[in-house]
């Protein structure tokens, strides 16, 4: 196990290093000034000069390698560098807002697994059946519509039509300090939408893979033992059928947080998402860097848990092969 | 293993809700006033942009501006006095003004914010805005002295920066400072909390100058999605809110004011094409194009049909009327398609806009509409801003700008020659000589008098070139509970959003 921990370590940091180097180079691509737009419409009226002279303060003009070797000598001691398009240290942008996408992404896929796990399995039960089918075309449908407009359509119905949760925020606007009842009560729509947009993929997978492994040799062979239903679906078909879940789970996270985004956009809330358009927009590279290397490392520590946990379940498994 | 993704989870949300950013606790804030803006800014550093043009809630500068966008004193005692060569400003402060930490205002703290502004190291926005600023002194604790390059007749308009606390910077990077995002001013709020991306606190400052604000604090909440403010505004969450024209309908409960502007939308036309560089090509575009039929359909009613950069609203406006011109005896004969052409060249030209601006989109289309019926084909092009820039020069671009405040402010830039070719300044190369003499006579002559001369003749010149064809002025929207009380609308610049908005006098607005 800790050589399986090690190895991937090994892997990730080549894979982060050309992650930033591509970024820099994507960024570099950009015809977007920075300091235009850190001035915003008030770059209309400054002169070239002053323009000028704020790339030089910021060292945005400089050759992308004393860019790159700048941010990652800081990089190393500790440093993420200045965000040119807030205007404020990056980790400082970073802790005030991580936390917010991090409590989004973690109740949507604590939400998307129960729901899909429940609701797949008890499809792939009765398959066929009215239930069956319902979820299936479903499935298709939410699949087929986009996030935002998933999002817009909730607040329509339940903040404005019923009026039962709020139309956006994090907290009451009002709010002198942070409750966790309104933070739940405010987080609800958006997890809502944010787990409804990512569930098909969850529960047409474990429909199937259940279906499937309820014809296999060992769950038939165990209901002619005379097993009950319930033990027969749930400690026979559904743990085979869940191995290949846990991958699907680690190639999935990547989609999730691209989704976060939009519904933190929607939502307004103050997450990594609009922060991290702001920074594209405004070839803000120590920012952008950041934002990708934390993805890239949440990706790569998802997946080696994924395997981890693939290991643990199922011990003929040896991924260290 | 769910059990271990479980657990997982629970870490997680554990470890978040510890490091969530909590807000300080206010008593006051329940009667505070929301209001919501989608600008959200990135500093509430004066010396780095923030609130230049005064109104700044958490600031004050040396003078403000009061409902007409009159100067009035504010930090200074009485309204600074030039000097006789106009190259010498001289403020006496207000007596007895304290910061929101107790502290006095001093001269000092006037010179250090303007030096800071001239500082090469700090990147403030303003720089190029007091180009003509050499220099900034203390004679004694209450009493500043401005030292010119040149007589500037508008300088004092630029007096509208908020004063920061020396103090709280000096001897610091003035850039990465946390004063930024923690700001201390004079102002009649002081900030309780900023949380980026969502809201800032203001609560109400007791002790100012100016007397007890009327209500007990503000908050203004960010909410970038046009759509999103209008629903959320709809379920009650705001009480005045800034809204695009075609979502303020429907609010019950809220009044619609839309709140004049000298934020303009027009053509500019480069010299160097030879189609837009014929003067007779212009001045018919001038005269083919339907404003009011813009400001209906495009603006959905919220603005006014332009004629040139001053806006009807400012005292040095004067109303110019574009004449028809005959094409066709100007050599410009329409062709078998009904374009016309001169001597082989077609009249044609591509209009730039930048493609994001569904505004500006609808204006080229209805511009492309309207020059087809004069004969003349307009090719417009959606573009981003960095691929619009180096094409300026040769093609037509439907630009923005505008500031109720003074005549030289934008327009030196815009229409000067000596600026022909330089950026966004006057991109379309358009020289005059009779322009050039007016922009500096405005400028140079502090007599007011003289200088409605001087601008009069610049609108009448510009009028009779038509190096742009201006559309419109825009309205700014906002909707605005009706139970509040004490709304002033004034008219407003370009930029409009925490301190310059309907909400400029926040302080003063109490529920009915």
């Amino acid at each position: 196990m800790i050589r399986v921990i090690r190895r991937r370590l090994a892997f990730a940091l080549p894979v982060l290093i050309a992650t930033s180097i591509g970024m820099f180079l994507l960024g570099a691509a950009s015809p977007i000034d920075p300091a235009k737009q850190y001035a915003g419409a008030a770059a209309f009226t400054m002169s070239e000069e002053n323009l000028r002279q704020i790339r030089e303060n910021w060292g945005v003009d400089d050759p992308l390698p004393v860019q790159y070797a700048r941010w990652l000598g800081n990089l190393l001691q500790g440093d993420l560098g200045w965000s040119t398009s807030r205007h404020q240290a990056v980790t400082e942008v970073i802790a005030a807002r991580a936390g917010w996408t991090l409590l989004l992404i973690g109740i949507t896929l604590v939400v998307v697994l129960a729901g899909s796990l429940l609701v797949g399995t008890l499809a792939a039960y009765r398959r066929g059946g009215l239930l069956d089918r319902g979820v299936r075309t479903v499935a298709y449908a939410v699949e087929s519509m986009p996030v935002f407009w998933l999002a817009l359509a909730a607040i329509a119905v339940f903040a404005l039509g019923l009026g039962w949760f709020p139309a956006g925020g994090l907290t009451d606007v009002r709010a002198t300090s942070t409750s966790f009842g309104d933070v739940a009560h405010h987080l609800v729509l958006p997890v809502t939408v944010l787990a409804i947009s990512q569930a098909p993929w969850f529960v047409l997978f474990v429909r199937d893979s259940v279906a499937e492994s309820l014809r296999e040799d060992h769950v038939l062979a165990a209901r002619a033992r005379g097993l009950a239903g319930r033990t027969v679906l749930f400690g026979h078909a559904l743990r085979t059928g869940l191995l290949p879940f846990l991958t699907l789970i680690g190639t999935h996270l990547p989609e999730l947080v691209g989704g976060s985004v939009l519904v933190e956009t929607v939502f307004s809330l103050p997450g990594l998402g609009a922060v991290s358009v702001q920074a594209a927009l405004g070839s803000d590279f120590p920012l952008l860097a950041a934002i990708t290397l934390i993805t890239t490392a949440v990706v790569l520590t998802a997946n080696l848990l994924t395997d981890l946990a693939y290991t643990a379940a199922d011990p003929r498994v040896r991924i260290d092969g | 293993m769910l059990r271990l993704l479980g657990t997982a989870a629970v870490a997680l949300l554990a470890l978040t809700a510890c490091s969530a950013p909590a807000t300080p606790g206010s008593t006051s804030a329940g009667g505070a006033i929301v209001v919501a803006t989608s600008g959200e800014p990135d500093t509430l550093n004066p010396i780095l942009g923030y609130g230049s043009d005064g109104a700044a809630l958490i600031f004050d500068g040396l003078v403000a501006r009061d409902a007409e966008n009159n100067l009035i004193p504010a930090l200074a005692a009485e309204l600074p006095a030039v000097s006789a060569d106009g190259r010498t400003v001289t403020a006496k402060l207000r007596t007895g003004v304290t910061f929101h930490d107790g502290g006095p205002l001093t001269a000092d703290d006037v010179v250090f914010t303007y030096t800071s502004v001239l500082d090469p190291a700090v990147d403030s926005t303003l720089r190029s805005d007091l180009d003509m600023l050499t220099g900034v002194t203390a004679t004694d604790p209450s009493t500043v002295v401005f030292t010119l390059k040149y007589a500037y007749a508008p300088f004092l308009q630029r007096l509208t920066l908020g004063i920061v606390p020396a103090k709280a910077l000096s001897g610091q990077d003035v850039n990465k400072s946390g004063f930024n995002q923690k700001p201390v001013g004079t102002g009649p709020y002081q900030v309780t909390s900023w949380t980026p991306g969502d809201r800032l606190v203001l609560a109400a400052n007791d002790t100012w100058w100016g007397g007890k604000p009327a209500n007990s604090g503000v908050i203004v909440a960010f909410v970038a999605d046009d759509n999103v403010r209008a629903q959320r505004a709809r379920s009650g969450e705001f009480d005045a809110v800034e809204l695009a024209p075609k979502l303020a309908t429907g609010f019950a409960g809220f009044t619609v004011h839309k709140v004049p502007t000298a934020d303009y939308r027009g053509v500019m036309l480069p010299m160097n094409d030879p189609v837009t560089g014929d003067v007779t090509i212009r001045k018919a575009l001038n005269a083919a194009v339907d404003r009011q039929a813009m400001v209906t359909g495009v603006l959905a009613g919220a603005g006014e049909p332009a004629y040139g950069p001053v806006p009807p609203t400012s005292p040095f406006h004067v109303a110019t009327q574009p004449a028809p011109v005959n094409l066709d005896e100007a050599g410009w004969v329409a062709g078998a398609d009904g374009i016309r052409a001169k001597n082989g060249q077609r009249a044609e030209f591509t209009l730039m806009y930048p493609a994001t601006d569904s505004l500006r989109k609808e204006l080229a289309l209805a511009v492309t509409a309207d020059a087809k019926k004069a004969g003349i084909e307009v090719k417009p092009e959606g573009l981003t801003w960095d691929a619009i820039e180096p094409r300026m020069k040769n093609d037509a671009l439907i630009m923005g700008w505008g500031t109720p405040y003074d005549p030289d402010f934008v327009s030196y830039k815009l229409f000067g020659g000596q600026f022909a070719g330089q950026g966004f300044f006057n991109p379309g190369s358009y020289r005059s000589e009779v322009v050039d003499k007016a922009l500096q006579a405005g400028r140079d002559n502090a007599d007011p008098a003289e200088r409605k001369t001087a601008y009069a003749t610049f609108q009448q010149q510009l009028a009779a070139d038509a190096p742009w064809v201006f559309l419109t002025y825009l309205q700014h929207t906002y909707a605005v509970r009706d139970d509040l009380a004490g709304v002033t609308p004034r008219v407003e610049a370009h930029e409009h959003d925490v301190a310059n908005s309907l909400w400029w006098n926040v302080h003063t607005w109490t529920r009915k």
